[in-house]
């Protein structure tokens, strides 16, 4: 069996009153595409947020490639990680945002190679060279010279699906990608996540109501409410046959939806 | 009272002299306070409080205290202390330290109007700090509030008559030294009123393209 490349282990986060995430426990194999479902406000973004470092847990460890993410090691004790080492860790991670925010003072091509170029330190060539690749993969080969501001939401979204894998991440995050786009610019970038997901080696944790996309891709859906996660099961397994009578309500308002 | 149009037009050179070493004061200070104006705005920022704090109380006690006492402590203090400067020097840099703590809340304004999700994607980048300021933040941050910026072009220029008070002579200087000869301060004041007015608005001119480009842009 694979070794987990993640691991939350009795994570807690209140934001004032809310319990955000309530001891939460559980892990993600190296390759393995995993979809968080669940009502608003269930800890699901949350925990994408944290794996990014943008935010932090009140309690429990998370671990990444086998490293504390919000701890690291001095001597024998293990101690608030300062921001080189969460520097670090954020090169395992990527993040694909709801809101898109692509640079909008940055050309699609910048915005897609600033990033190795200054942050892997590859040569502009090389980095130019896997942007187009990258950006001819979402379709978007045209759109090298436009500003973000010059392309639809959908193109913007892919941009940034480009722009996230230009970093070459261990673990790509996506939350709620197509929320902000209308159903014709969201299958777009669903049909370009499928491809992603069936041809780059990495784990995808991604935040979704598109329910179809995440039976398509996902190797494992795990249900949120109130902070923890009530079923975990293979994508046939939780949308045919829920156990818990929660996934059944969730699911069921999830159809009425769309 | 009669005008006296030809006294008005004898004024007109020692006057334009005094504008220009007014100009000159006014942009020397102007290029301070844009650029200490940035520095106080980014250090103000800063994680460290003993770099926040101090920074915020100057920006405060600046802001606070009339530029004309400040240029009285920069001109008769400071030589006290072994700081001498010329009073053009003097000039720019009261004009200069005075503004930035105005310019200062302009760029506050601007790197707070950069969306957070702008600093997300740089941090989800692994971008560095410097770089996300650099290539991230300040170039979406800066041009919001050029035409803010401007304004205090136009409000510092027209503070240069405090000058006066440190020997720099500029158009007021002029009027005084040249109306306590001649008397004829009804066509001074009219000549440097109206210089001061063109001028002013000369400087206002690419403002207000500035600001009708960024509302443009804005739509």
């Amino acid at each position: 069996m694979t070794a987990e490349l993640i691991t939350f282990d009795r994570v807690g986060k209140r934001f004032a009153d809310a319990v955000v995430l309530d001891d939460l426990s559980f892990g993600v194999r190296a390759g393995e595409r995993v979809t968080l479902i669940g009502p608003s406000g269930s800890g699901k973004t949350t925990i994408l947020r944290m794996l990014m470092t943008l935010t932090r847990p009140d309690s429990g460890t998370i671990t990444l490639a086998g490293e504390p993410l919000f701890h690291e090691r001095r001597g024998d004790t293990l101690v608030p990680a300062g921001e080189r080492h969460l520097r670090a860790m954020r090169r395992h991670t990527t993040m694909v945002f709801q809101q898109y925010n692509l640079f909008p003072n940055m050309r699609v091509l910048r915005n897609v190679t600033e990033a190795p170029v200054h942050v892997l330190g590859l040569p502009a060539e090389e980095a130019e060279e896997r942007a187009r690749e990258l950006l001819d993969v979402v379709g978007l080969a045209g759109k090298l010279d436009a500003y973000p501001s010059q392309l639809s939401g959908g193109q913007q979204q892919r941009v940034a699906i480009a722009r996230a894998l230009a970093m070459r991440p261990d673990v790509l995050l996506l939350d709620e990608v197509t929320s902000a786009l209308d159903p014709e610019l969201a299958a777009e970038v669903l049909d370009v996540l499928r491809d992603v997901a069936r041809t780059f080696d990495v784990t995808m944790l991604c935040v979704t109501h598109a329910m179809k996309f995440a039976r398509d891709v996902s190797d494992r859906v795990l249900m949120f409410n109130e902070g923890r996660i009530i079923e975990s099961a293979s994508p046939d397994e939780l949308f045919d046959a829920p156990k818990q009578e929660r996934t059944r309500q969730f699911l069921r308002s999830v159809i009425d939806e769309s | 009272m009669t005008f006296d149009w030809q006294a008005a037009w004898d004024a007109v050179p020692p006057l334009l002299r005094g504008l220009a070493t007014a100009l000159q004061a006014a942009a020397f200070g102007y290029v301070i306070a844009l650029v200490l104006g940035l520095a106080f705005a980014l250090l103000r920022r800063s994680s460290l409080r003993w770099v926040r704090l101090p920074v915020g109380f100057f920006v405060e006690f600046v802001r606070s205290t009339p530029l004309l006492v400040q240029l009285f402590f920069l001109f008769f203090v400071l030589p006290t202390i072994g700081v001498e400067l010329s009073a053009m020097a003097t000039g720019a840099i009261g004009l200069g330290l005075h503004y930035a703590a105005y310019t200062s809340e302009v760029y506050r304004a601007g790197i707070d109007g950069v969306p957070v999700g702008q600093w997300e994607a740089a941090k989800a980048l692994s971008l560095s700090r410097g770089r996300t300021w650099t290539r991230v933040v300040l170039p979406q941050a800066v041009p919001r509030v050029v035409p803010a910026l401007g304004n205090y072009a136009i409000a510092l220029f027209k503070d240069t008559p405090q000058l006066t008070v440190i020997t720099i002579a500029e158009v007021l200087s002029v009027v005084k030294a040249v109306g306590s000869q001649n008397f004829q301060y009804l066509e001074l004041i009219t000549v440097a009123g109206l210089l001061y007015l063109v001028t002013a608005l000369l400087i206002a001119w690419p403002v207000r393209v500035l600001e009708r480009r960024y509302r443009r842009e804005l739509a």
